[in-house]
């Protein structure tokens, strides 16, 4: 049976048949179609953000905390050119998302129409692929395909540039199992010689490790439960890069602590004094690898990811093995078990001991203080009062999330929603309104700095317009945290433009949206004021004065290996020299 | 996965392929593309070079399966051994490439090149201008009194060495079409 429609109805059917339920979006001139036809139906729950960057992070924030799909819908011209963040941030990310916007009629396109933008042309680096399309019987099909393609391989965010006169134009709808997918069918089972290659070494290695990254999260709760499988039964210490977060439970054994450039000691001592590093769904970015030359010099590595072009990208790989990690764990327990669960036990135990001396170190030691909220304090009770409940945190950037990296635990993944690879401020808290539509019972706080936060601050309209209770816990330093540490490291103490003067009372800028606004400076205070925050049901901005010139610790100085960590305050200024200088 | 694992047939140099994977020795390759015939495909192929910061030393492209839409890129570039392999991992990854090819690095080959070449004199030089057209069987395809048009093809390098020959011969004009290769044999 063939559907007759117009392609603004197509839009809406095709997202249903998607199973969609959520879209974020702001309307405009070319998108009006689209949302004439969104208004007529009640399947698919429409949220109007305040600005089109915060319907994609928001977007993200679904995607990234259930493992679907996330949808935003923006009008052409700024509508496109304000998502370009959110794409680029999804990207980085390897986020799965789809972004729809309106262009100007097909006969319009090249003439500088008004809010006319060459869209695909400006998104081609910054999506997975993307779509201009010219005829309305093609649409149902492009997006059905923008869905796999979003979806499978390595996820990322994907565009569809519809022009207004596709969206009135009547054709014919394509339904989902008919729809070709194309020629997108990246590999998924892994080469068997190397994964038995990779179960060898582990079986004889004396320091393994894994360092896992957000590849595990992507590949869904069974590459979680199947990385805890393989954990568990050969015992090998486990650190994870900001992204993967979850994947192994933080309150696991053989958990290390996150790694990198804001990691553990024992993470990354773990990471280069190791003779076999096995390397899941994580790409060697710079803020883990610090110094190249210098980076993990004893260790054979392994590197399980689903993009080819990861591989030895940065580092050399000596066992590559390309496919999804919950098909490459299965097989890679099977082969293990097979050959009868052998591992290293004595050098294994003696690894355990030196990875103990590492964290008697307690590189996460902050001076306490009685008169000041450590923004380290404020984390560990933010910690201590909600563990156990049904959390997701989402953070903006700087060092506040550092810091939630480091103070607040993760037991399940899709629970840590962080911008990782393009550090986006003003990312968190769109996000969290993404995670509370997807999940409007769980408590979903995001994790802010008050400069960070201002950023996307218009969002709060949105918040209160949908009563989604989502807390707005920040770290208020009054200054840009993270640049003002690098400044202090690097600059000779010189904090140009690192502060935030002119700040709002947040308090009040709660109640002009109408919402809950809550400030608290005095330690003593924090526990009850944390605990007014959990149990009022709607929006709340926390107001946490904290210590203003805190520097996030430990740190692994730009340009240097992961064993030349800096510890604490004392030989902090002017840390950064030489060829790090003008790494960032 | 050690340096000795040999690989026949992985180098034009030698048989084997002893190199170390991120070595500073910049190498030429012709890497050939199949991708579907769409709308900002080129495009999408040149932003990859350009925002990585790769090599194009040259570019041709052109639809060569009508009915199925297919084009055929082939793209000489110059690099390490580490970036050749990201340049093809990152063709890869397009979702509108079908295939690649690394053509230098996966045996024998054949690179053809075309150009027209614009030489304008009179008297001995023009006699001298035809006579080497015709030792490179380079055919006049367009002849004034005091100018011809030849058309060459060949490798890079012959066509090199023809235009080096007409130079002084009054070369005054050059447009060559980039290399187009196929690899040998029945694959």
């Amino acid at each position: 049976m063939t559907r007759q429609m117009t392609g603004a109805k197509m839009v809406v059917q095709a997202l249903k048949d998607q199973g969609v339920d959520t879209v974020f979006g702001y309307p405009g001139g070319a998108v009006l179609p689209i949302y004439d036809e969104i208004f007529q139906q009640n399947d698919i729950h429409h949220v109007l953000v305040r600005h089109e960057q915060a319907a994609v992070h928001a977007a993200e924030g679904y995607a990234r905390s259930t493992g679907k799909v996330g949808v935003a819908l923006v009008t052409s011209g700024p509508g496109a050119t304000n998502a370009v963040t959110g794409l680029t941030d999804a990207l980085m990310d390897s986020i799965p998302i789809i972004v729809l916007s309106g262009q100007v009629p097909t006969f319009m396109i090249g003439s500088d129409a008004f809010q006319e933008a060459d869209t695909v042309g400006i998104t081609r680096p910054c999506t997975k692929h993307n779509w201009l399309v010219k005829d309305t019987d093609k649409l149902s099909s492009i997006i059905h395909q923008a869905f796999h393609v979003a979806s499978s391989g390595r996820p990322g965010p994907v565009l569809i540039d519809i022009p207004k006169d596709v969206q009135f134009a009547s054709g014919e709808y394509t339904p989902r199992p008919k729809a070709p997918v194309g020629h997108y069918q990246p590999q998924v089972k892994g080469d068997l010689d190397t994964i038995t290659a990779l179960v060898e070494a582990l079986e004889n290695a004396e320091r393994p490790v894994f360092y896992t990254g957000g590849g595990v999260i992507n590949s869904g709760p069974g590459a979680s439960q199947l990385l805890r499988e393989l954990v568990e039964a050969t015992g090998v210490p486990i650190t994870s890069t900001l992204m993967g977060l979850g994947a192994y439970p933080a309150s696991g054994k053989h958990w290390l602590g996150m790694l990198g450039m804001h990691g553990l000691y024992e993470a990354n001592m773990a990471m280069h004094g190791c003779d076999l590093m096995i390397n899941i769904g994580a790409r060697f970015d710079d803020r883990i690898t610090g110094r190249l030359d210098a980076f993990s010099p004893k260790s054979k590595k392994a590197h399980i990811d689903i993009d080819p072009s990861s591989i030895n990208k940065v580092i050399k790989t000596d066992l590559p093995i390309v496919g999804d990690v919950a098909h490459i764990l299965e097989d890679l327990l099977k082969v293990w078990k097979a050959r009868g669960r052998k591992i290293n036990r004595e050098g294994l135990a003696k690894w355990w001991r030196q990875i103990d001396e590492w964290r008697a170190v307690k590189c996460l030691t902050y001076k306490p203080s009685e008169t000041i909220i450590k923004p380290q304090y404020a984390l560990e009770r933010l910690e201590e009062l909600t563990k156990g409940r049904d959390r997701y945190i989402t953070t903006e950037v700087g060092q506040h999330q550092m810091w939630a990296a480091q103070f607040l635990g993760f037991e399940d993944p899709n629970r840590w929603m962080t911008s990782g690879g393009l550090g986006t401020m003003g990312y968190g808290f769109p996000a969290s309104i993404g995670v509370q539509m997807a999940h409007p019972d769980a408590l979903v706080i995001n994790v802010a700095g008050e400069a960070s936060w201002l950023m996307n601050m218009q969002e709060m309209g949105t918040a209160v317009q949908y009563r989604l209770p989502v807390k707005q816990f920040i770290l208020n330093n009054e200054r840009l945290g993270m640049v003002r540490q690098w400044q202090q490291l690097l600059h000779g103490e010189r904090y140009s433009s690192s502060w935030s003067e002119a700040l709002p009372d947040f308090v009040k800028l709660a109640e002009a949206f109408g919402a809950k606004g809550i400030q608290c400076k005095d330690p003593a205070d924090l526990d009850d004021a944390i605990m007014e925050m959990l149990n009022h049901d709607g929006p709340v901005i926390f107001d946490c004065l904290v210590e203003k010139h805190e520097n996030c610790f430990p740190m692994i100085p730009s340009g240097e290996p992961h064993n030349k960590m800096l510890l604490g305050d004392a030989k902090a200024t002017n840390a950064i020299a030489g060829k790090g200088a003008v790494l960032v | 996965m050690s340096a000795l694992q040999i690989k026949k047939g992985s180098s034009k140099h030698s048989a084997y392929n002893l190199r170390p994977t991120f070595s500073d020795v910049q190498e030429a390759h012709t890497i050939t593309v199949l991708v579907e015939n769409e709308p900002g495909v080129l495009a999408r192929v040149i932003g990859l070079f350009s925002g990585r910061g790769y090599n194009i030393d040259s570019l041709t492209v052109a639809e060569v399966d009508h009915e199925g839409h297919l084009s055929r890129i082939t793209i000489v570039t110059t690099g390490t051994p580490q970036v050749i392999e990201q340049i093809k991992a990152q063709l890869g990854r397009i979702v509108s490439v079908r295939d690649v090819h690394d053509l230098t690095a996966e045996g024998s080959s054949v690179e053809r090149e075309l150009a027209l070449m614009k030489v304008t004199g009179s008297g001995e030089r023009r006699v001298e201008a035809l006579r080497l057209a015709d030792i490179f069987r380079a055919q006049v395809v367009d002849s004034t009194l005091e100018s011809f048009i030849f058309q060459l093809t060949g490798a890079p390098d012959k066509i090199d060495a023809f235009a080096d020959l007409m130079r002084p011969l009054g070369l005054v004009q050059v447009a060559r079409t980039g290399v187009a290769a196929l690899s040998r044999g029945q694959s």
